[in-house]
Protein backbone atom coordinates (compact mmCIF):
# COMPACT_ATOMS: atom_id res chain seq x y z
CA UNK A 1 0.00 0.00 0.00
CA UNK A 2 1.56 3.24 -1.32
CA UNK A 3 1.86 6.22 1.20
CA UNK A 4 -1.03 8.24 -0.83
CA UNK A 5 -3.48 5.31 -0.82
CA UNK A 6 -2.84 5.12 3.23
CA UNK A 7 -3.49 8.80 3.28
CA UNK A 8 -6.71 8.12 1.65
CA UNK A 9 -7.75 5.20 4.20
CA UNK A 10 -7.16 7.55 6.67
CA UNK A 11 -9.63 10.15 5.73
CA UNK A 12 -11.84 7.57 4.69
CA UNK A 13 -11.68 6.17 8.26
CA UNK A 14 -12.22 9.37 9.25
CA UNK A 15 -15.90 9.98 7.45
CA UNK A 16 -16.93 6.46 9.26
CA UNK A 17 -15.61 7.34 12.35
CA UNK A 18 -18.18 10.14 12.45
CA UNK A 19 -20.68 8.36 10.67
CA UNK A 20 -21.11 5.93 12.99
CA UNK A 21 -20.85 8.03 16.11
CA UNK A 22 -23.38 10.62 14.22
CA UNK A 23 -25.52 7.35 13.91
CA UNK A 24 -25.14 5.84 17.63
CA UNK A 25 -25.43 9.26 18.84
CA UNK A 26 -22.56 8.47 21.21
CA UNK A 27 -18.77 8.16 20.72
CA UNK A 28 -15.21 9.80 21.45
CA UNK A 29 -14.96 11.57 18.32
CA UNK A 30 -12.23 13.76 19.30
CA UNK A 31 -9.77 10.61 20.73
CA UNK A 32 -10.93 8.72 17.89
CA UNK A 33 -9.71 11.42 15.20
CA UNK A 34 -6.60 12.15 16.81
CA UNK A 35 -5.35 8.18 17.10
CA UNK A 36 -6.66 6.76 14.36
CA UNK A 37 -3.27 7.28 11.76
CA UNK A 38 -1.51 5.68 14.20
CA UNK A 39 -4.09 2.97 13.76
CA UNK A 40 -4.60 2.96 9.90
CA UNK A 41 -0.47 2.52 9.77
CA UNK A 42 0.00 -0.22 12.34
CA UNK A 43 -3.20 -2.42 10.79
CA UNK A 44 -2.16 -1.56 7.04
CA UNK A 45 1.72 -1.63 7.76
CA UNK A 46 2.76 -3.30 10.68
CA UNK A 47 1.03 -5.75 12.84
CA UNK A 48 1.18 -9.20 11.60
CA UNK A 49 -2.53 -9.52 12.50
CA UNK A 50 -5.20 -11.06 10.16
CA UNK A 51 -8.18 -12.63 10.90
CA UNK A 52 -6.91 -15.74 9.77
CA UNK A 53 -4.32 -15.58 12.39
CA UNK A 54 -6.00 -13.68 15.00
CA UNK A 55 -6.21 -17.15 17.34
CA UNK A 56 -2.64 -17.95 17.02
CA UNK A 57 -0.48 -16.37 19.79
CA UNK A 58 2.40 -15.91 17.88
CA UNK A 59 1.03 -12.87 15.78
CA UNK A 60 1.36 -9.65 17.06
CA UNK A 61 -0.39 -7.67 19.56
CA UNK A 62 -2.19 -4.51 20.12
CA UNK A 63 -3.80 -3.31 22.69
CA UNK A 64 -5.72 -0.33 22.82
CA UNK A 65 -5.48 1.33 26.28
CA UNK A 66 -7.46 4.36 25.67
CA UNK A 67 -10.42 2.21 25.67
CA UNK A 68 -12.43 4.84 24.97
CA UNK A 69 -11.24 5.76 21.08
CA UNK A 70 -12.57 2.36 20.32
CA UNK A 71 -14.63 4.00 17.23
CA UNK A 72 -11.74 4.26 15.29
CA UNK A 73 -10.46 0.42 16.34
CA UNK A 74 -13.29 -0.77 14.96
CA UNK A 75 -13.68 1.09 11.98
CA UNK A 76 -10.22 -0.08 11.26
CA UNK A 77 -10.75 -3.32 12.16
CA UNK A 78 -13.72 -3.51 9.87
CA UNK A 79 -11.55 -2.68 7.08
CA UNK A 80 -9.30 -5.46 7.43
CA UNK A 81 -12.14 -7.83 7.35
CA UNK A 82 -12.54 -8.83 10.84
CA UNK A 83 -16.19 -8.27 10.26
CA UNK A 84 -18.36 -6.64 8.55
CA UNK A 85 -19.05 -3.01 8.64
CA UNK A 86 -22.24 -2.94 8.06
CA UNK A 87 -22.36 -4.35 12.39
CA UNK A 88 -21.32 -1.00 13.07
CA UNK A 89 -24.83 -0.07 12.07
CA UNK A 90 -25.64 -1.58 15.50
CA UNK A 91 -22.79 0.51 17.57
CA UNK A 92 -23.61 0.78 20.91
CA UNK A 93 -27.37 -0.32 20.60
CA UNK A 94 -29.28 -2.59 23.14
CA UNK A 95 -27.78 -6.35 22.49
CA UNK A 96 -25.37 -5.06 20.12
CA UNK A 97 -21.51 -6.74 20.91
CA UNK A 98 -20.26 -3.21 19.67
CA UNK A 99 -20.03 -1.70 22.85
CA UNK A 100 -18.67 2.19 23.76
CA UNK A 101 -15.29 0.53 24.54
CA UNK A 102 -13.04 -2.54 23.69
CA UNK A 103 -14.42 -5.60 24.29
CA UNK A 104 -13.59 -9.26 23.44
CA UNK A 105 -17.21 -10.00 21.95
CA UNK A 106 -15.73 -8.30 18.88
CA UNK A 107 -13.20 -10.16 16.82
CA UNK A 108 -10.15 -8.41 16.48
CA UNK A 109 -9.92 -7.11 19.93
CA UNK A 110 -8.00 -9.46 22.79
CA UNK A 111 -8.45 -7.42 25.77
CA UNK A 112 -11.36 -5.34 27.47
CA UNK A 113 -9.93 -1.51 28.15
CA UNK A 114 -12.24 1.12 28.93
CA UNK A 115 -11.02 2.05 32.73
CA UNK A 116 -7.80 3.81 32.04
CA UNK A 117 -4.41 2.98 33.16
CA UNK A 118 -4.76 -1.29 32.38
CA UNK A 119 -3.25 -1.69 28.69
CA UNK A 120 0.46 -1.50 29.59
CA UNK A 121 -0.05 -4.03 32.12
CA UNK A 122 -1.66 -6.76 30.19
CA UNK A 123 1.41 -5.47 27.28
CA UNK A 124 3.76 -6.32 29.72
CA UNK A 125 2.14 -10.17 30.66
CA UNK A 126 1.50 -10.24 26.95
CA UNK A 127 5.44 -9.42 25.78
CA UNK A 128 7.06 -11.31 28.89
CA UNK A 129 4.90 -14.88 27.60
CA UNK A 130 5.87 -14.53 24.25
CA UNK A 131 9.20 -13.29 24.35
CA UNK A 132 11.49 -12.80 21.17
CA UNK A 133 8.12 -14.38 19.19
CA UNK A 134 6.30 -10.94 18.62
CA UNK A 135 5.76 -7.83 18.79
CA UNK A 136 3.25 -6.09 21.04
CA UNK A 137 2.13 -2.00 21.10
CA UNK A 138 0.31 -0.76 23.33
CA UNK A 139 -1.83 2.63 22.50
CA UNK A 140 -1.87 5.19 25.63
CA UNK A 141 -3.53 8.44 26.21
CA UNK A 142 -1.84 11.10 27.67
CA UNK A 143 -4.61 11.93 30.14
CA UNK A 144 -3.96 8.14 31.35
CA UNK A 145 -0.72 8.85 31.96
CA UNK A 146 -1.77 9.77 35.72
CA UNK A 147 -2.97 6.40 36.35
CA UNK A 148 0.14 5.46 38.59
CA UNK A 149 -0.32 1.99 37.53
CA UNK A 150 0.96 3.12 34.09
CA UNK A 151 4.41 3.89 35.94
CA UNK A 152 4.51 -0.12 37.57
CA UNK A 153 3.97 -1.36 34.16
CA UNK A 154 6.90 1.34 32.99
CA UNK A 155 9.21 -0.37 35.46
CA UNK A 156 8.33 -3.92 34.92
CA UNK A 157 8.95 -3.28 31.12
CA UNK A 158 12.29 -2.29 31.64
CA UNK A 159 13.44 -4.30 34.36
CA UNK A 160 12.90 -7.64 32.21
CA UNK A 161 14.36 -6.05 29.18
CA UNK A 162 11.08 -6.07 27.09
CA UNK A 163 12.35 -4.54 23.52
CA UNK A 164 9.79 -6.81 21.88
CA UNK A 165 7.02 -4.47 23.28
CA UNK A 166 6.26 -1.01 22.36
CA UNK A 167 4.15 1.43 23.82
CA UNK A 168 2.31 5.00 21.98
CA UNK A 169 1.72 7.71 23.64
CA UNK A 170 -1.22 9.81 21.68
CA UNK A 171 -0.47 12.93 22.77
CA UNK A 172 -2.88 15.17 21.52
CA UNK A 173 -2.25 17.41 24.89
CA UNK A 174 -6.23 17.28 26.08
CA UNK A 175 -8.68 15.36 27.94
CA UNK A 176 -12.25 15.23 28.95
CA UNK A 177 -12.19 18.45 31.08
CA UNK A 178 -9.09 20.50 29.85
CA UNK A 179 -5.15 20.97 28.54
CA UNK A 180 -3.83 17.92 30.03
CA UNK A 181 -1.19 20.26 31.41
CA UNK A 182 -3.82 22.44 33.39
CA UNK A 183 -5.09 19.01 34.64
CA UNK A 184 -1.88 17.33 35.64
CA UNK A 185 1.08 18.28 33.99
CA UNK A 186 3.43 15.39 33.12
CA UNK A 187 5.68 17.11 30.74
CA UNK A 188 8.82 16.48 30.23
CA UNK A 189 7.78 13.07 29.05
CA UNK A 190 10.28 11.82 27.14
CA UNK A 191 12.74 12.46 29.54
CA UNK A 192 10.70 10.32 32.58
CA UNK A 193 10.13 7.50 30.46
CA UNK A 194 13.81 7.67 29.58
CA UNK A 195 14.11 7.30 33.34
CA UNK A 196 11.83 4.22 33.87
CA UNK A 197 14.71 2.95 31.19
CA UNK A 198 12.52 3.11 27.92
CA UNK A 199 13.96 3.74 24.60
CA UNK A 200 11.69 6.92 23.14
CA UNK A 201 11.10 8.37 19.83
CA UNK A 202 9.34 11.11 18.66
CA UNK A 203 6.75 11.52 15.77
CA UNK A 204 3.97 13.23 13.78
CA UNK A 205 1.41 11.20 14.73
CA UNK A 206 -0.51 12.18 11.51
CA UNK A 207 2.11 11.99 9.43
CA UNK A 208 2.05 8.61 7.83
CA UNK A 209 5.31 8.45 6.21
CA UNK A 210 6.60 8.80 9.39
CA UNK A 211 4.66 6.65 11.73
CA UNK A 212 5.96 3.91 8.98
CA UNK A 213 9.67 4.36 9.65
CA UNK A 214 9.19 5.02 13.21
CA UNK A 215 7.33 1.82 14.07
CA UNK A 216 9.51 -0.51 11.87
CA UNK A 217 12.48 0.30 13.80
CA UNK A 218 10.74 -1.20 16.95
CA UNK A 219 12.67 -2.07 19.22
CA UNK A 220 15.21 1.36 18.72
CA UNK A 221 17.69 -0.55 21.13
CA UNK A 222 18.36 -4.07 22.22
CA UNK A 223 17.12 -4.93 25.39
CA UNK A 224 14.97 -1.43 26.05
CA UNK A 225 11.19 -1.70 25.84
CA UNK A 226 10.35 1.13 22.94
CA UNK A 227 8.54 4.11 23.26
CA UNK A 228 6.90 6.88 20.53
CA UNK A 229 5.66 9.74 21.79
CA UNK A 230 3.21 10.68 19.04
CA UNK A 231 2.23 14.66 18.58
CA UNK A 232 -1.48 14.46 17.31
CA UNK A 233 -3.96 16.57 17.29
CA UNK A 234 -7.43 16.03 19.26
CA UNK A 235 -10.41 16.08 16.95
CA UNK A 236 -7.82 16.32 13.62
CA UNK A 237 -9.18 16.28 10.43
CA UNK A 238 -12.18 18.49 10.98
CA UNK A 239 -11.25 21.93 11.49
CA UNK A 240 -14.17 22.75 14.23
CA UNK A 241 -13.20 19.76 16.08
CA UNK A 242 -9.65 20.55 16.47
CA UNK A 243 -8.05 21.51 19.98
CA UNK A 244 -11.32 21.62 21.44
CA UNK A 245 -11.73 19.54 24.27
CA UNK A 246 -15.54 19.70 24.50
CA UNK A 247 -15.56 17.32 21.58
CA UNK A 248 -14.04 14.40 23.83
CA UNK A 249 -17.56 12.70 23.49
CA UNK A 250 -19.57 15.71 21.95
CA UNK A 251 -21.85 13.78 18.94
CA UNK A 252 -21.67 15.68 15.81
CA UNK A 253 -25.21 17.69 15.45
CA UNK A 254 -27.02 17.14 11.66
CA UNK A 255 -25.48 20.56 10.83
CA UNK A 256 -21.75 20.10 12.11
CA UNK A 257 -22.23 16.40 10.65
CA UNK A 258 -22.99 17.79 6.87
CA UNK A 259 -20.06 20.30 7.41
CA UNK A 260 -17.42 17.66 8.78
CA UNK A 261 -18.48 15.67 5.49
CA UNK A 262 -17.86 18.75 3.16
CA UNK A 263 -14.32 18.76 4.49
CA UNK A 264 -12.96 15.54 4.87
CA UNK A 265 -14.38 15.21 1.28
CA UNK A 266 -12.09 17.92 -0.41
CA UNK A 267 -9.49 16.66 1.67
CA UNK A 268 -10.28 13.43 0.02
CA UNK A 269 -10.74 15.32 -3.34
CA UNK A 270 -7.50 17.41 -2.51
CA UNK A 271 -5.26 14.10 -2.19
CA UNK A 272 -6.64 12.18 -5.40
CA UNK A 273 -5.81 16.09 -7.32
CA UNK A 274 -2.32 15.65 -5.67
CA UNK A 275 -1.78 12.20 -6.95
CA UNK A 276 -3.14 12.95 -10.68
CA UNK A 277 -0.63 15.60 -10.64
CA UNK A 278 2.27 13.37 -9.81
CA UNK B 1 -13.39 -35.66 72.89
CA UNK B 2 -11.53 -36.51 69.48
CA UNK B 3 -8.60 -34.31 68.94
CA UNK B 4 -7.76 -32.80 65.23
CA UNK B 5 -4.53 -33.91 64.23
CA UNK B 6 -2.81 -30.67 63.47
CA UNK B 7 -1.26 -30.37 59.50
CA UNK B 8 0.58 -28.27 57.78
CA UNK B 9 -0.24 -23.99 56.98
CA UNK B 10 -2.32 -24.11 54.20
CA UNK B 11 0.09 -21.82 52.52
CA UNK B 12 3.04 -24.41 52.39
CA UNK B 13 0.59 -26.92 51.34
CA UNK B 14 0.00 -24.39 48.48
CA UNK B 15 3.31 -24.13 47.50
CA UNK B 16 4.28 -27.97 48.04
CA UNK B 17 1.29 -28.36 45.25
CA UNK B 18 2.32 -25.60 43.21
CA UNK B 19 5.86 -26.65 42.91
CA UNK B 20 4.71 -30.25 41.95
CA UNK B 21 2.24 -29.30 39.21
CA UNK B 22 4.49 -26.30 38.01
CA UNK B 23 7.49 -29.32 37.11
CA UNK B 24 5.18 -31.36 34.98
CA UNK B 25 3.73 -28.30 33.20
CA UNK B 26 5.98 -25.93 31.89
CA UNK B 27 3.05 -23.13 31.45
CA UNK B 28 2.34 -22.72 35.04
CA UNK B 29 3.80 -19.45 35.53
CA UNK B 30 3.88 -17.71 39.13
CA UNK B 31 3.41 -14.56 38.81
CA UNK B 32 4.83 -12.05 42.72
CA UNK B 33 4.78 -8.53 44.17
CA UNK B 34 7.76 -9.11 46.54
CA UNK B 35 6.00 -11.94 48.15
CA UNK B 36 7.86 -14.99 47.21
CA UNK B 37 8.38 -15.18 51.00
CA UNK B 38 5.39 -14.48 52.57
CA UNK B 39 3.86 -17.37 49.62
CA UNK B 40 6.19 -19.96 50.68
CA UNK B 41 7.54 -19.53 46.81
CA UNK B 42 11.84 -19.02 47.72
CA UNK B 43 11.69 -23.07 47.18
CA UNK B 44 9.58 -22.75 43.50
CA UNK B 45 11.92 -19.79 42.28
CA UNK B 46 15.23 -21.92 43.40
CA UNK B 47 14.15 -24.39 41.72
CA UNK B 48 12.05 -22.80 38.82
CA UNK B 49 13.48 -19.64 38.30
CA UNK B 50 11.97 -19.76 34.45
CA UNK B 51 8.32 -19.70 35.73
CA UNK B 52 8.62 -17.69 38.37
CA UNK B 53 8.00 -13.14 37.13
CA UNK B 54 8.30 -10.96 39.91
CA UNK B 55 6.82 -7.42 39.81
CA UNK B 56 7.72 -5.61 42.52
CA UNK B 57 4.91 -4.29 45.37
CA UNK B 58 2.45 -3.41 42.89
CA UNK B 59 -0.46 -5.39 43.07
CA UNK B 60 -2.22 -3.69 40.19
CA UNK B 61 0.50 -4.09 37.47
CA UNK B 62 0.65 -7.55 39.10
CA UNK B 63 -2.55 -8.49 38.06
CA UNK B 64 -2.56 -6.95 34.80
CA UNK B 65 0.61 -8.46 34.20
CA UNK B 66 -0.83 -11.97 34.94
CA UNK B 67 -4.02 -11.02 32.71
CA UNK B 68 -1.07 -10.76 29.81
CA UNK B 69 0.53 -14.20 30.46
CA UNK B 70 -2.81 -15.86 30.58
CA UNK B 71 -3.79 -14.49 27.36
CA UNK B 72 -0.97 -15.80 25.86
CA UNK B 73 -1.66 -19.29 27.17
CA UNK B 74 0.33 -19.70 30.54
CA UNK B 75 -1.31 -21.02 33.09
CA UNK B 76 -1.05 -18.03 35.83
CA UNK B 77 -1.01 -18.24 39.70
CA UNK B 78 -0.90 -14.59 40.63
CA UNK B 79 0.55 -14.50 44.22
CA UNK B 80 -0.14 -11.65 47.05
CA UNK B 81 -1.58 -11.13 50.36
CA UNK B 82 -5.26 -11.34 50.02
CA UNK B 83 -5.93 -8.16 51.79
CA UNK B 84 -3.97 -6.02 48.98
CA UNK B 85 -4.79 -8.25 45.73
CA UNK B 86 -8.43 -8.12 46.56
CA UNK B 87 -8.38 -4.25 47.74
CA UNK B 88 -5.26 -2.75 45.94
CA UNK B 89 -5.97 -4.35 42.70
CA UNK B 90 -9.63 -5.02 42.32
CA UNK B 91 -10.34 -2.84 39.33
CA UNK B 92 -7.65 -4.56 37.62
CA UNK B 93 -9.38 -7.90 39.04
CA UNK B 94 -12.83 -6.78 37.39
CA UNK B 95 -11.65 -5.74 34.21
CA UNK B 96 -8.23 -7.86 33.58
CA UNK B 97 -9.43 -11.00 34.43
CA UNK B 98 -13.16 -11.13 35.02
CA UNK B 99 -14.56 -9.17 32.33
CA UNK B 100 -11.67 -9.81 29.95
CA UNK B 101 -12.41 -13.62 30.86
CA UNK B 102 -8.38 -14.58 31.17
CA UNK B 103 -7.85 -17.54 33.47
CA UNK B 104 -6.03 -16.39 36.26
CA UNK B 105 -5.79 -18.36 39.51
CA UNK B 106 -5.50 -15.16 42.06
CA UNK B 107 -4.24 -16.93 45.52
CA UNK B 108 -4.65 -14.55 48.42
CA UNK B 109 -2.50 -15.73 50.85
CA UNK B 110 -2.30 -14.87 54.31
CA UNK B 111 -6.31 -14.00 54.27
CA UNK B 112 -8.72 -12.81 56.76
CA UNK B 113 -7.03 -12.09 59.96
CA UNK B 114 -3.97 -14.28 59.58
CA UNK B 115 -1.62 -11.32 59.80
CA UNK B 116 -3.23 -11.25 63.27
CA UNK B 117 -1.79 -8.17 65.46
CA UNK B 118 0.07 -6.58 61.90
CA UNK B 119 -3.59 -4.65 62.07
CA UNK B 120 -6.34 -3.85 59.66
CA UNK B 121 -4.31 -3.01 56.98
CA UNK B 122 -2.99 -6.15 56.48
CA UNK B 123 -6.38 -7.83 56.81
CA UNK B 124 -8.90 -9.41 54.23
CA UNK B 125 -12.38 -9.20 55.67
CA UNK B 126 -14.06 -8.02 52.87
CA UNK B 127 -12.68 -10.30 49.66
CA UNK B 128 -15.58 -12.37 49.84
CA UNK B 129 -17.80 -9.43 49.76
CA UNK B 130 -16.08 -7.90 46.77
CA UNK B 131 -15.73 -10.30 44.24
CA UNK B 132 -19.14 -11.79 44.98
CA UNK B 133 -20.35 -9.04 43.52
CA UNK B 134 -17.95 -9.13 39.94
CA UNK B 135 -19.11 -11.68 37.41
CA UNK B 136 -17.14 -14.60 36.33
CA UNK B 137 -15.33 -15.62 39.38
CA UNK B 138 -15.26 -18.73 41.47
CA UNK B 139 -14.21 -18.04 45.26
CA UNK B 140 -12.37 -20.80 47.29
CA UNK B 141 -11.65 -20.88 50.58
CA UNK B 142 -10.11 -24.59 51.72
CA UNK B 143 -10.36 -25.36 54.78
CA UNK B 144 -7.56 -27.81 55.72
CA UNK B 145 -4.78 -29.29 53.70
CA UNK B 146 -6.90 -31.62 51.73
CA UNK B 147 -9.25 -29.00 50.36
CA UNK B 148 -5.78 -26.78 49.80
CA UNK B 149 -4.20 -29.21 47.68
CA UNK B 150 -7.32 -30.27 45.60
CA UNK B 151 -7.96 -26.54 45.20
CA UNK B 152 -4.82 -25.52 43.58
CA UNK B 153 -4.87 -29.00 41.21
CA UNK B 154 -8.25 -28.23 40.46
CA UNK B 155 -7.69 -24.28 39.59
CA UNK B 156 -4.05 -25.11 37.52
CA UNK B 157 -6.78 -26.82 34.79
CA UNK B 158 -10.06 -24.04 35.32
CA UNK B 159 -10.60 -22.25 32.10
CA UNK B 160 -12.07 -19.15 34.47
CA UNK B 161 -11.04 -16.81 36.87
CA UNK B 162 -10.74 -17.95 40.20
CA UNK B 163 -9.92 -16.81 43.47
CA UNK B 164 -8.42 -18.87 46.31
CA UNK B 165 -7.39 -17.52 49.72
CA UNK B 166 -6.11 -19.08 52.78
CA UNK B 167 -3.87 -18.66 56.30
CA UNK B 168 -0.97 -19.11 57.30
CA UNK B 169 -1.43 -20.72 60.83
CA UNK B 170 -0.70 -24.26 61.00
CA UNK B 171 -4.10 -26.10 60.63
CA UNK B 172 -5.77 -29.22 61.55
CA UNK B 173 -7.04 -31.75 59.39
CA UNK B 174 -10.89 -32.08 58.67
CA UNK B 175 -11.02 -34.37 55.80
CA UNK B 176 -10.89 -38.06 55.98
CA UNK B 177 -8.16 -38.73 53.31
CA UNK B 178 -10.11 -40.09 50.53
CA UNK B 179 -12.75 -37.23 50.64
CA UNK B 180 -14.27 -36.29 46.91
CA UNK B 181 -13.52 -32.39 46.34
CA UNK B 182 -15.47 -30.45 43.41
CA UNK B 183 -15.39 -26.66 43.61
CA UNK B 184 -19.10 -25.64 44.27
CA UNK B 185 -19.92 -29.07 45.49
CA UNK B 186 -19.34 -28.43 49.49
CA UNK B 187 -18.31 -31.27 51.68
CA UNK B 188 -20.47 -32.56 55.08
CA UNK B 189 -18.01 -33.25 57.30
CA UNK B 190 -20.16 -34.62 60.45
CA UNK B 191 -23.58 -35.87 61.11
CA UNK B 192 -26.20 -34.55 62.98
CA UNK B 193 -30.06 -32.99 63.23
CA UNK B 194 -30.29 -30.64 65.98
CA UNK B 195 -27.19 -27.41 65.02
CA UNK B 196 -26.04 -27.07 61.18
CA UNK B 197 -23.03 -25.16 60.94
CA UNK B 198 -22.42 -24.33 57.23
CA UNK B 199 -18.43 -22.80 57.58
CA UNK B 200 -15.66 -21.82 55.42
CA UNK B 201 -12.18 -21.52 55.28
CA UNK B 202 -10.37 -22.16 58.32
CA UNK B 203 -13.28 -21.84 60.28
CA UNK B 204 -13.97 -25.44 59.57
CA UNK B 205 -11.94 -26.82 62.17
CA UNK B 206 -13.33 -24.53 65.01
CA UNK B 207 -17.00 -25.42 63.93
CA UNK B 208 -15.86 -29.22 63.82
CA UNK B 209 -14.66 -28.81 67.45
CA UNK B 210 -17.62 -27.28 68.41
CA UNK B 211 -19.91 -30.01 67.32
CA UNK B 212 -17.69 -32.30 69.87
CA UNK B 213 -17.80 -30.14 72.63
CA UNK B 214 -22.06 -30.14 72.24
CA UNK B 215 -22.58 -33.78 71.44
CA UNK B 216 -21.47 -34.12 74.89
CA UNK B 217 -24.53 -31.86 75.74
CA UNK B 218 -26.48 -34.54 73.92
CA UNK B 219 -26.83 -31.84 71.18
CA UNK B 220 -25.64 -33.31 67.29
CA UNK B 221 -24.71 -31.16 65.17
CA UNK B 222 -24.17 -31.42 60.89
CA UNK B 223 -21.01 -29.61 59.67
CA UNK B 224 -20.37 -28.32 56.20
CA UNK B 225 -17.67 -27.33 54.95
CA UNK B 226 -18.68 -24.71 52.24
CA UNK B 227 -15.31 -24.43 50.61
CA UNK B 228 -16.69 -22.59 47.67
CA UNK B 229 -18.23 -19.50 48.47
CA UNK B 230 -18.95 -19.01 44.38
CA UNK B 231 -20.74 -20.92 42.77
CA UNK B 232 -22.76 -21.64 46.26
CA UNK B 233 -23.95 -25.27 46.88
CA UNK B 234 -27.77 -24.20 47.43
CA UNK B 235 -28.75 -28.01 47.38
CA UNK B 236 -26.64 -28.67 50.26
CA UNK B 237 -27.55 -25.57 52.27
CA UNK B 238 -31.50 -26.73 51.76
CA UNK B 239 -30.83 -30.11 52.89
CA UNK B 240 -29.29 -28.52 55.42
CA UNK B 241 -31.89 -25.89 56.76
CA UNK B 242 -34.64 -28.93 55.81
CA UNK B 243 -32.87 -31.49 57.99
CA UNK B 244 -31.81 -29.27 61.22
CA UNK B 245 -33.32 -27.29 63.41
CA UNK B 246 -31.21 -24.61 63.40
CA UNK B 247 -28.35 -22.59 61.10
CA UNK B 248 -25.39 -20.94 61.80
CA UNK B 249 -22.60 -20.10 58.98
CA UNK B 250 -18.87 -19.35 59.99
CA UNK B 251 -16.52 -17.20 58.03
CA UNK B 252 -13.41 -15.23 58.63
CA UNK B 253 -15.12 -12.00 57.30
CA UNK B 254 -16.82 -9.38 57.65
CA UNK B 255 -20.61 -10.08 58.98
CA UNK B 256 -21.57 -8.14 55.56
CA UNK B 257 -21.38 -10.11 52.05
CA UNK B 258 -20.47 -12.79 52.67
CA UNK B 259 -21.34 -16.48 52.93
CA UNK B 260 -23.47 -15.57 55.68
CA UNK B 261 -25.64 -13.39 53.98
CA UNK B 262 -24.96 -15.61 50.53
CA UNK B 263 -26.80 -18.60 52.59
CA UNK B 264 -29.40 -16.34 53.97
CA UNK B 265 -30.91 -14.32 50.63
CA UNK B 266 -31.04 -18.36 49.49
CA UNK B 267 -32.77 -19.70 52.08
CA UNK B 268 -35.25 -16.48 52.42
CA UNK B 269 -36.13 -16.77 48.58
CA UNK B 270 -35.99 -20.38 48.79
CA UNK B 271 -38.74 -19.99 51.50
CA UNK B 272 -37.10 -21.95 54.58
CA UNK B 273 -37.57 -20.15 57.42
CA UNK B 274 -35.40 -21.53 60.91
CA UNK B 275 -33.48 -20.09 63.49
CA UNK B 276 -30.68 -18.81 61.34
CA UNK B 277 -26.74 -16.96 63.08
CA UNK B 278 -24.30 -15.44 61.40
CA UNK B 279 -21.15 -15.68 63.11
CA UNK B 280 -17.78 -13.55 61.57
CA UNK B 281 -15.81 -10.47 62.09
CA UNK B 282 -18.37 -7.27 63.33
CA UNK B 283 -18.13 -4.16 61.65
CA UNK B 284 -15.81 -2.13 63.74
CA UNK B 285 -12.25 -1.38 64.38
CA UNK B 286 -10.67 -5.01 65.06
CA UNK B 287 -8.97 -5.19 67.92
CA UNK B 288 -5.32 -6.42 68.44
CA UNK B 289 -4.61 -10.05 68.42
CA UNK B 290 -3.24 -13.20 66.79
CA UNK B 291 -5.73 -14.86 64.59
CA UNK B 292 -7.32 -17.08 66.93
CA UNK B 293 -7.09 -14.46 69.70
CA UNK B 294 -9.57 -12.92 67.39
CA UNK B 295 -11.57 -15.74 66.83
CA UNK B 296 -12.27 -15.99 70.37
CA UNK B 297 -13.38 -11.98 70.81
CA UNK B 298 -16.02 -12.59 67.83
CA UNK B 299 -17.25 -15.83 69.66
CA UNK B 300 -15.64 -17.99 66.64
CA UNK B 301 -13.86 -20.79 68.50
CA UNK B 302 -15.21 -24.06 70.00
CA UNK B 303 -16.62 -22.72 73.08
CA UNK B 304 -18.10 -19.29 71.49
CA UNK B 305 -19.74 -21.32 68.58
CA UNK B 306 -21.08 -23.81 71.12
CA UNK B 307 -22.58 -21.27 73.24
CA UNK B 308 -24.26 -19.18 70.46
CA UNK B 309 -25.54 -22.45 69.48
CA UNK B 310 -27.25 -23.41 72.25
CA UNK B 311 -29.11 -19.76 72.58
CA UNK B 312 -30.10 -20.50 69.42
CA UNK B 313 -31.94 -23.75 69.91
CA UNK B 314 -33.18 -22.87 73.38
CA UNK B 315 -34.59 -19.68 71.46
CA UNK B 316 -36.39 -21.80 69.20
MG1 LIG C 1 -5.47 13.20 25.37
Amino acid sequence: MTDQELKQKSIIYRKKILTYIKQANAGHTGGSLSCVDILNVLYNRILNVTPENFYDLKRDHYIQSKGHSVEALYVVLADKGFFPESDLETLCQHGSRYVGHPTRKVKGIEHNTGALGHGLSYGVGVALAGKMDNKVFVLLGDGELAEGSNWEALLTASHYQLDNLCAIVDLNRLQITDWTRNVCCTDPLDEKFKAFGWSVQHVDGHDVKALTKVLSSVPFEKGKPSMIIANTVKGKGVSFIENNYKWHHHVPTDEEYKKAMKELNQALQKLNNEKENN
Amino acid sequence: MKTLELGKANLEVFADTLIELAKKDKRIVVVTSDSRGSGKLVPFAEQLPDQIIEVGIAEQNLVGVAAGLAAAGKKVFAVSPACFLTARALEQIKNDICYSDHPVKLIGISAGVSYGALGSTHHSLFDFAVLRAINNISILAPADNFETRESVKLAAEMLQPVYIRFGKRAIEHVHRPNADFEPGKAIIIREGRDVAFIATGETVVQSLLAAQLLEQKGIFCRVVSMHTIKPLDEKIIFETAKKCKALMTVEEHLVYGGLGEACAAYLMQAGVVLPFKIVGIRDEYTPTGSQLEIFKEYGMTAEGLAGTAIKLIEKK
